[in-house]
């Protein structure tokens, strides 16, 4: 028995939203998935997934908030304290352990909210090893890791540069993308130099949005949708949570997409995915992840990105919604951004970003400073 | 192994080492504190903004929807049960009943007050059956606070209200 | 123990799910461990009574309560390495207070689903790390709108629900706190109990008042502590015992955030939760078929409140029941025969062990001096959470 993506729906995304609160926005998304899903929140879902941080939202407990603007008052709803292609890992479990025929998977981000954002990653690192050394944004340890990663690779700073300018243009095409501009990989060289070796551009700035995702069984697809995108695969992986022998290779996505590549019977990705959207908060992180979900090989990644291999009219197209780094950071709806963009894909409804694709990737990261992640595999 | 074997006592054991309030404070043990400075402002949203600038003109406002033909309050923009947007804006009464109240002898970080807190939950006149919301009450014995109570909120004169639920002061029983 | 596996993922059927291994440390409200070496003791507890090792574990799930108590962002995270997350498919899932018996539920998704065969399910909670008490965090669980501004206690909605409850059924305070004097004396049996103790109905109401009509007494304490539960499929379940612990049925149900607009008198969210755990345990009439029930009881009205919600007594009734000792040990439907957590103590999500974690023990016939006098075949264990909102009911049985 399948389980298929029947509905989707978002709101967003924006730089800031001082109109709406996040109940609000979590509105949007959500009626939009259930018009688009044909379904009735109040009759015909049977389990509903939220993917949210108590401290992202500034609420202890933030279960409490999330029912009614998601049609779940009395219904089975959950949070799940991880990133949403987690939550869509969950709600294929409930599927599958017949605990629900539709289930729904939604996640946002009101990061505008955040009036301390620095202080905020600085509250999830190690209060007795990390927190306290030095006074810098936390962001420095994500300039660490791409220190070695640079280093281990002989990845130059025009290639990572490639990746900026690739994913910042290709949100131009895309009308929900605030951070989208026509950038040369030159105007990235001059950007400021903020964390050696990261600069500036190269880092996602925040981004307000919600994204509501509709799930169901095999059978129920087949009646609610003539285009259900089958859910081939997901996976998902943790390291460890110490930050000083994590791998720094993105092995939690190299493990995860295995799971994931295992459930969908897929056994050569560089050739059997069309499309994928990895997770590029930091431009050097899409380097790491493509390779970590076996799309390319290690010591390549830098020239195939030179040549076009990634780009829309490639053979493998990467972040064709602009990524992370053309839309923002959307803290825990990040890997719902990405799973988006996969499904409007091979629905045939991505505009001026089509491309032709059967098999699409979508993969994210828990952010600095984990070593968790998640992938999921969607088909038609 | 112990499992599928019966009349074993489980838990065989209870691991933990307990610490009294005086190891810390005594510096018994070592420890790591920290005092994180995380802030947030919400956006209040629509139907929040409305209630709060109805507060600081003194009066107290709710929605209708009119499919289950429920006046919502407090406010929101959409009907939770019937998953529709509301249709109308309406005004309630500043008077209620009391359906349920506790006299608190703690504040917020256990510690005790002076003055109980008399905090109830009151239904509105004007809205929908139960839809109440959280108060406190004053100008009233403890002793004589029950179950159905009515009583009438009293404001904070126009000048010191800032839009917040604490505009009105508390509220007062209503004689006879 | 080598514990033979089929390889590869099973992915393709839906499978039942058995418990073979539980394990909890002391709760207490002050431990000197660090959360990871709390849910570290409780594993390795957990695993030696299965007879298994961590390399033997699949897969993880983490229950953990607001990340305010232990002073951290994406806590789940950090406590991985001490949860048996390292290396493995690691996820936490969270319903507030509700998640002590959530976890095992999300354990339960995770076998049956096919894409595990062994997980181990563990909780724990740090709430001393909170200064200057546990009780100031509670302050980030009110809307900052409509509830924060009044300078609201955690005991508030409890003495409000409470005071309802009283008043719509008419049950005085002595037949509540006899819940309490019957909790912390089954506690006196449990070796990691924090307030067990034998207290009289007059030593509840002459407590000191916290925000009537809750005194001192009717509360139970928060603690630090951790639990693990270990949930296996059938073909793992028979070459580890002959006499498994079955999940037979499982709900969760969450109600709207207006908590002000529900009449507080009946926890509808716990009869819609346990509508959905019996009916996939085919149970008709819970009062018969329910041989020993862990309800969920951080305050003394809160069992009587959660056993009417879970369909063991009327409405009104549940004060009966307690008062005629149906509920004790002996009786007819014992009720927390570990002693809760009012006698055991409360650290949220660690609960698991007081609550799933004795109904297993309860239904292996491996629980000791707290086994209760009756034959047992089927039992229900339920927690409760967030702004008197969430439900979720686990229904095991040891036959199939």
């Amino acid at each position: 028995m399948r389980v298929a993506v029947v509905g989707v729906g978002y709101s967003g995304f924006n730089a800031n939203t001082p109109d709406l609160n996040w109940k609000e926005i979590t509105l949007e998304a959500a009626a939009r998935a259930y018009d688009d899903a044909g379904i009735n929140p109040r009759k015909d879902v049977d389990s509903i997934v939220t993917c949210a941080e108590d401290i992202w939202e500034g609420f202890a407990i933030f279960d409490e908030f999330v029912p009614d603007q998601l049609g779940g008052v009395l219904k089975p709803t959950c949070t799940v304290c991880a990133d949403f292609l987690f939550g869509i890992a969950t709600a294929y479990m409930q599927i599958k352990s017949e605990l629900a025929d539709i289930a729904v998977v939604e996640a946002h981000s009101k990061a505008s909210d955040i009036l301390t954002f620095g202080e905020t990653i600085k509250f999830a690192m190690d209060p007795i090893w990390l927190r306290e050394i030095g006074s810098a944004h936390p962001y420095y340890f994500a300039a660490l890791e791409m220190s070695q990663y640079i280093n281990e690779c002989c990845i130059t700073e025009e290639q990572i540069a490639e990746v900026v300018v690739k994913n910042k243009n290709n949100a131009l095409k895309n009308s929900s993308a605030p951070y989208g501009s026509k950038v040369t990989v030159e105007d990235v060289l001059n950007s400021p130099m903020v964390f050696d070796p990261m600069r500036k551009i190269e880092i996602a700035p925040r981004a307000d949005g919600a994204i509501v995702f509709v799930l169901a069984n095999e059978d129920v697809a087949k009646d609610l949708t003539d285009t259900p995108i089958w859910v081939k695969g997901v996976g998902w992986w943790s390291e460890t949570s110490n930050y000083d022998t994590m791998s720094f290779n993105a092995v939690y996505a190299y493990k995860a997409a295995k799971m994931a590549y295992k459930l969908a019977g897929i056994t050569n990705p560089a050739k059997e995915v069309d499309i994928a959207e990895v997770d590029d908060r930091f431009a050097f992180k899409e380097f790491q992840h493509l390779e970590a979900l076996q799309l390319s090989k290690r010591f390549e990644t830098g020239t195939l990105m030179r040549e076009g291999y990634f780009a829309k009219d490639g053979e493998l197209p990467v972040n064709l919604s602009g990524g992370s780094l053309g839309i923002g950071n959307l803290l825990e709806a990040t890997g719902g951004q990405k799973a988006l963009e996969v499904v409007l894909q091979l629905r045939g409804l991505a505009g001026r970003r089509q491309v032709e694709a059967e098999t699409g990737v979508a993969q994210a990261w828990r952010y600095i400073p984990t070593a968790s992640g998640a992938v999921a595999v969607f088909g038609v | 192994m112990s499992v599928g074997k019966k009349d074993i006592s489980c838990p065989p054991e209870a691991p933990g080492t307990p610490l009294k309030d005086s190891d810390i404070a005594e510096k018994k043990v070592t420890y790591v504190e920290d005092h994180p400075d995380i802030r947030y402002a919400w956006t209040a949203g629509q139907a929040i903004s409305r209630f709060l600038n109805e507060l600081k003109k003194g009066k107290l406002i709710a929605t209708k929807c009119n499919k289950c033909r429920r006046i919502l309050f407090p406010p929101r923009m959409f009907c939770e049960l019937c998953y529709k947007p509301i249709d109308d804006w309406v005004y309630v009464k500043d008077t209620g009943t009391v359906q349920t109240f506790s006299i608190s002898y703690i504040d917020p970080d256990a510690k005790p007050l002076e003055k109980p807190v008399i905090v109830a939950v009151i239904a509105v006149d004007g809205a929908s059956k139960n839809m109440a919301f959280m108060h406190v009450l004053g100008e009233v014995e403890p002793e004589k606070v029950y179950i159905g109570m009515k009583v009438k909120a009293v404001w904070k004169p126009e000048e010191e209200r800032e839009g917040s639920v604490t505009d009105i002061k508390y509220w007062k029983p209503i004689e006879g | 123990m080598e514990v033979e596996r089929v390889s590869g993922l099973k992915f393709h059927k839906k499978q039942d799910v058995a418990i073979v291994g539980a394990g909890m440390t002391t709760f207490k409200r002050r431990l000197n461990e660090t959360g990871k070496e709390l849910s570290f003791l409780a594993i390795k507890q957990a695993l030696e009574e299965a007879d298994m090792d961590l390399s033997d574990i699949e897969m993880v799930v983490m229950g953990s309560a607001p990340d305010a108590f232990d002073g951290l962002h994406m806590k789940g995270e950090y406590l991985l390495d001490g949860s048996g997350g390292s290396d493995r498919p690691y996820m936490r899932v969270f319903v507030g207070g509700g998640t002590g018996v959530f976890a095992p539920i999300a354990g339960y998704w995770h076998v049956a689903s096919g894409l595990a065969d062994v997980c181990l399910v563990v909780c724990e909670e740090k709430m001393s790390s909170c200064m200057p008490h546990p009780q100031s965090a509670f302050k980030y669980i009110w809307d900052p709108i409509l509830d924060r501004p009044l300078a609201p206690n955690l005991i508030w909605i409890f003495a409000l629900e409470m005071n309802r409850y009283m008043h719509v059924h008419n049950i005085k305070h002595e037949d509540i706190a006899l819940v309490s004097v019957k909790n912390k004396a089954n506690a006196l049996d449990h070796p990691c109990a924090q307030l067990a103790e034998k207290i009289t109905v007059e030593d509840v109401l002459n407590s000191e008042p916290m925000a009537l009509p809750v005194r001192r007494l009717d509360v139970s304490p928060p603690s630090d502590g951790a639990a693990a539960l270990i949930m296996v499929a059938p073909h793992i379940a028979r070459q580890v015992t002959d006499n498994p612990v079955w999940v037979t049925g499982v709900g969760w149900a969450l109600d709207t955030t207006m908590w002000t607009n529900r009449d507080l008198y009946f926890p509808r969210y716990v009869a819609e939760a346990a509508k959905m755990a019996y009916r996939m345990a085919h149970i008709t009439d819970p009062r018969k078929e329910i041989d020993v029930a862990e309800p969920y009881d951080p305050f003394d009205y809160k069992e009587l409140h959660h056993m009417e919600g879970l369909g063991l007594a009327k409405k009104g009734e549940a004060p009966i029941l307690t008062r005629e000792g149906v509920t004790a040990r002996d009786g007819d439907l014992p009720c927390s025969p570990s002693g809760g957590l009012l006698g055991v103590g409360n650290p949220i999500a660690a609960t698991m062990g007081v609550k799933a974690g004795e109904l297993y023990w309860q239904l292996a016939y491996r629980a000791g001096k707290r086994q209760v006098a009756k034959e047992v075949t089927t039992g229900v264990c339920q927690a409760w959470g967030d702004l008197m909102q969430v439900g979720t009911v686990m229904v095991m049985s040891n036959k199939r």
